[in-house]
């Protein structure tokens, strides 16, 4: 059961074949035999998990209307606050830390009956691209296990791909739920930024900070889209209006007419061949079915990442300004007579990992006085730009599509060490949260090169999220009919038959 | 070319009460000097015509009624302190100006 | 050392002020979170984790304080900004739990207005316009409780204890242009000018304008320059400012200090002051020689604050008169000398007064009530008037029945007595004690004769045109009549008994 699609485990439990207590210990039993290597997650509540499935098979014995996916598991990156489970985000820094709240997506998750299985590995705070940035040891790669998951949300992508949970929630920032997605062969998408609430978020860029759904098909994310999406009152940026139709949306697949635009600067020069033709071929299949594919430019594109590597830690390096030991969370040299500015500065340099470090030191310059306009405020500025960008493409297309990253899974280790190569990784998907887009990515083949999974990215305009589930479904159900069956099965540690 | 010292990183690190060894600081103004340049780049196409974008969405005037909420108990409050005293986060003694 | 003389100061140097006032809104609930505003609750009481600026936690606007702030912006002539936005103040700090402050930066929400104060001076009552450059939003810091050491102050304390209640209570700052031109006046000014914002403030309705209790506290900024120059001298900001004759005090010291170190050739350290109000001196503390890098950036947990017309208008209509102007028209339809006039502002008690005449007493007599017996009591008991359990209505009714002769002054005292020790409505008190003027004119020819008949010289001194006698019967009479016979009326009975 646990390789099926949430979707087809809800019709499941809806006829009485298998209960959620059933489900959710399959789920747990897995977690127990494969996570020793993939190391998907930090904390699991196998006892919490049990306690939520039990109470929702009695609410279903009792014969009450539950959501479409009542009763199915789901792995939850940790760096949403869960009331009384421990969460980290990834970093020493909140080591034992138990929330007393529950973030609003997690809220909307019990609410619908979810059974939350536990908590994901992470780069710390979300700032990395592979999930070796963890104070907790990286996440490997189900598909190879010396490889990379992506990041940050490596951990939910590794879950879904390991097939841990059948649904995940990740957070992307500037590609952490599509990179991941794309190189482990799941479907993540980010929503319109405000679509799906942050309260409850632990920020690393709140103007740019987005969660969202992941999964293993293209209904299943839609489905839990629509568990967590809507207007929250507790975040001042939450959309107020209606969730699109995305459910609706994901069930038709139809793309017949619709206006597909593919991003000259998305492609070409440092994309891999494998990924190159992967998405070529998704292209034809698009067409196929009926999609006219036009051609759009972006001339901006090339200034996102800069300008996201400014406007990102600038905002962190405030964000993270609260882990001081002083209410909360780690607090090193203590000692009679210490004072509290220097015990501060002792546990933010052990409790914060390199990379956190280097981002709050960068966000600092950008944002000091003499250099805010240099960097900070022409990085705002670049935003514009590409925003703009988006609109005039959309006036020519109904979705843009891109491959979802440059290349493939690569080594645990081999970026590590060099800070500008790791950020090239994100040169597709840091558009879409510059101008607060919605961004989709999507298995799509094999790189011939590597047999690793390659991500195709469909990019739609705000608050028009259905848009990405229609084109979505439809390259889905292409592929399958070409494969015969699910890519994910043809991963060779973790995909074969159990 | 933009470039950081050893003392400018220094600094930065002050402000952002963050202790660093010497080789530490080292290491990052040369980082530094790296990502800087790349990052600099944002300043050929931000010119003075260009408004600046914070907010992704034009949303206005989001607002909530005065109204009291509960609070946390005190205990939840403290439940992750370090240390505390008297329903009180206890911390280390403050250096700086009396208030 | 201190030779100089506030003259010298004043012949040589032209003082420049600039004030910053720093007002609690009485909101119920916090700027950016839900938790109680009420003042005094146990430690953290009064927290959640946005306030405690738990990780994941976001901010949230409290309507009402926008609408306070605007309305303080409207009232000080200030033009309220179409677009105005929220920024971040980045400084660590313990009692601050985010380490930064949701502040505004340039972006206020109201801009360039202006106070018009008046002082009485030698020479007269003297006009001056104290121009505001800004008005913004941003959240009080917790408290901290410093402990061990030997004081307990911050300074040798073994270690701190962290309150967060107050933590993201509302605050509004308001910010003045440069003030030049105040001259030797300077001190007066800026305690006008703090006196006239506290009663626009209060007339407003927005904040409780407590200074003792720092619901608004001002810092004063001061520099001097030579007269004649146009160059601005270095200033001085004196913090900790919290009564109005701490202002006062706080200008001139600092006008003297500074004029002692440019005299003798030293420089004024540009830093932060604290008024001492024991000595009436500032004491040194933090320098800001080396300006702080707040690194201010929007806020990106909140989004612009863009009030429309309507709305301002709106809220325009809800104004309530000038203080200022207000007390010119109560002072001349009450037509109330200038001294009785500041007495009735000082002691607070405008607003009683007036909704007493309202009621239909007399502007004398309810002054007199309110300034004079029911003030003392209050200041007896060391609460504000508004907390006696005694009402414009009954001072009225008291008024009322004084005037038309049914009670004399004295017993009327009484009734005020037994309604402020809350023994209820004056008709209670009246019934309950037994208060009733004697009235009875058989019953009072009774006492008359009997007083006559006991001192009959007096009698006859009186009955011989010698009128200043007639005070010993009269006093008689009211001893017999236990002090409740209308004393006048007995007078008058008298002298026509003994045929004056």
């Amino acid at each position: 059961m646990i390789k099926k699609s949430a979707h087809e485990m809800s019709q499941a439990l809806a006829g009485g074949e298998i209960t959620s207590v059933q489900l959710t210990q399959q789920h747990l039993n897995r977690i127990a035999s494969v996570d020793t290597d993939v190391h998907a997650f930090l904390h699991v509540d196998a006892e919490g998990a049990l306690a939520q499935a039990a109470s929702i098979d009695a609410a279903r014995s009792r014969g009450e209307k539950l959501g479409p996916l009542a009763g199915i598991p789901l792995a939850l990156k940790d760096v949403m606050t869960q009331k009384g489970i421990p969460t980290t985000a990834g970093s020493k820094m909140l080591e034992g830390w138990r929330p007393p709240y529950d973030s609003t997506v997690v809220t909307n998750l019990k609410s619908a009956g979810i059974v939350i299985l536990g908590k994901t590995n992470m780069d710390e705070f979300a700032m990395g691209s592979s999930t070796e940035n963890s104070a907790y040891g990286p996440t490997h790669n189900p598909w190879d296990l010396s490889r990379i998951p992506g990041g940050s949300g490596g951990g939910s992508a590794a879950a879904l791909a390991a097939f841990e949970a059948p649904l995940a929630i990740g957070t992307d920032t500037g590609g952490s739920i599509r990179q991941p997605a794309a190189v482990t062969g799941t479907v993540g998408v980010k929503p319109t930024y405000g679509g799906v609430s942050r309260y409850g978020l632990i920020a690393f860029s709140s103007s740019l900070d987005q969660a969202g759904p992941c999964a293993r098909t293209v209904l299943d994310t839609a489905l839990l889209h629509e568990a967590i999406a809507g207007h929250d009152p507790r975040d001042s940026t939450s959309i107020n209006a209606p969730v699109p139709a995305v459910v609706q949306a994901a069930k038709s697949g139809d793309v017949k007419g619709m206006k597909i635009g593919v991003v000259k600067e998305l492609n070409g020069d440092g994309y891999q061949a494998g990924v190159r033709s992967r998405f070529e071929e998704s292209l034809e299949l698009l067409a196929k079915a009926g999609a006219e594919i036009v051609e759009v430019s972006c001339p901006n594109f090339e200034y996102a990442l800069a300008a996201y590597y400014l406007i990102a830690p600038s905002e962190c390096s405030s964000n993270l300004a609260r882990f001081d030991a002083m209410r909360y969370g780690l607090r090193v040299g203590d000692e009679s007579g210490a004072s509290a500015e220097s015990v501060m500065n002792l546990t933010r340099d052990i409790g914060f990992g390199r990379e956190v470090k280097r981002r709050i030191i960068l966000g600092t310059y950008a944002l000091s006085s003499g250099y805010y306009d240099a960097y900070y405020g022409s990085a705002q500025k670049v935003r514009t730009l590409i925003t703009q960008d988006f609109e005039k493409a959309f006036t020519h297309a109904d979705v843009l599509v891109s491959p979802t990253c440059p290349t493939t899974a690569f080594k645990i280790g081999e970026k590590s060490n060099d800070p500008l190569a790791m950020y090239l990784n994100d040169i597709a998907t840091i558009p879409v949260n510059m101008a607060g887009i919605g961004g989709m990515s999507l298995p799509c083949g094999l790189a011939p090169e590597d047999s690793l999974p390659v991500g195709f990215q469909i990019m739609s305009p705000a608050m028009q999220d259905q848009r990405m589930y229609l084109v979505g479904a439809a390259l889905e159900a292409a592929l399958l009919a070409q494969w015969g069956a699910p890519l994910l099965s043809q991963a060779p540690v973790m995909g074969g038959a159990q | 070319m933009s470039s950081l010292s050893r003392d400018d990183v220094a600094h930065l690190a002050r402000l952002a009460r963050i202790e660093m060894t010497d080789e530490e600081l080292v290491n990052l103004a040369s980082e530094f000097d790296v990502i800087l340049n790349a990052v600099a780049r944002v300043q050929e196409v931000a010119t003075a015509d260009v408004a600046p974008t914070s907010h992704p969405l034009p949303l206005r005037n989001v607002f909530r009624p005065d109204v009291v909420a509960p609070s946390l108990t005190p205990e939840e409050a403290l439940s992750g302190a370090p240390a505390s005293e008297e329903n009180r986060f206890k911390v280390p003694q403050i250096l700086g100006e009396e208030a | 050392m201190s030779s100089l003389t506030y003259d010298d100061v004043v012949a040589k140097y032209e003082p420049v002020l600039g004030l910053e006032v720093h007002v609690e809104l009485n909101t119920h609930s916090k700027m950016f979170c839900s938790c109680s505003t009420i003042f005094g609750g146990q430690p953290n009481t009064q927290t959640c984790p946005v306030c405690l600026g738990m990780p994941g936690a976001l901010p949230t606007v409290n309507e009402k304080a926008i609408e306070s702030t605007i309305l303080i912006g409207l009232a000080l002539n200030c033009s309220i900004a179409p677009f105005s936005r929220f920024a971040r103040k980045n400084y660590f700090y313990p009692d601050m739990p985010k380490n930064f402050q949701i502040s505004q930066f340039d972006e206020p929400i109201c801009v360039d207005g202006f106070v018009d104060v008046e002082i009485d001076t030698d020479e007269g009552v003297k006009k001056f316009r104290i121009e505001v450059e800004r008005v913004h939003m941003e959240e009080d810091t917790g408290k901290s409780l410093h402990v061990g050491g030997a004081t307990g102050r911050i300074h040798g304390a073994d270690y701190s204890l962290l309150d967060y209640n107050r933590a993201g209570i509302p605050l509004v700052e308001i910010v003045t242009k440069i003030v030049p031109g105040t001259g030797r006046y300077a001190p007066e000014v800026a305690r006008a000018y703090v006196a006239e914002l506290r009663d626009i403030l209060r007339s407003l309705g927005v904040s409780d304008v407590k200074m003792e209790q720092g619901s608004l506290r001002c810092d004063a900024n001061v520099s001097l320059r030579i007269i004649g120059s146009d160059v601005l001298g270095t200033r001085s900001e004196t913090k900790n400012v919290n009564s109005l004759r701490s202002v006062e005090r706080a200008v001139r010291g600092e006008m003297i200090r500074h004029a002692e170190r440019l005299n003798n050739g030293d420089r004024v350290v540009q830093e932060t002051r604290h008024f001492q109000e024991d000595t009436g001196l500032t004491r040194s503390g933090r320098s800001k020689e080396q300006a702080e890098d707040y690194r201010y950036f929007p806020e990106p947990d909140l989004v612009p604050v863009a009030p429309d017309a309507l709305w301002i208008e709106q809220l325009r209509a809800t104004l309530p008169e000038r203080p200022s102007i207000r007390r010119k028209r109560l002072q001349e339809q009450w037509s109330v000398p200038d001294k009785e006039m500041s007495a009735m502002v000082n002691a607070d008690v405008l607003d009683v007064v007036e909704a007493t005449v309202l009621l239909g007493s007399d502007p004398t007599k309810a002054r007199s009530w309110w300034l004079g017996e029911i003030s003392r009591v209050a200041n007896e008991k060391e609460i504000a008037i508004a907390q006696l359990p005694i009402t414009p209505n009954d001072v009225a009714e008291i008024v009322v029945l004084v005037n038309s002769g049914e009670l004399t002054d004295k017993l009327a005292r009484q009734v005020v007595e037994g309604v402020i020790a809350g023994e209820g409505t004056p008709a209670q008190v009246i019934s309950q004690r037994g208060i009733k003027v004697v009235n009875d004119d058989v019953a009072l020819m009774k006492a008359i004769e009997s007083a006559c008949a006991a001192q009959p010289e007096t009698a006859e001194k009186v009955r011989a045109g010698h009128l200043p006698a007639a005070g010993a019967l009269i006093g008689a009479v009211m001893k017999e009549t236990q002090g409740q016979a209308d004393a006048a009326r007995v007078r008058e009975l008298l002298l026509k008994h003994l045929g004056q």
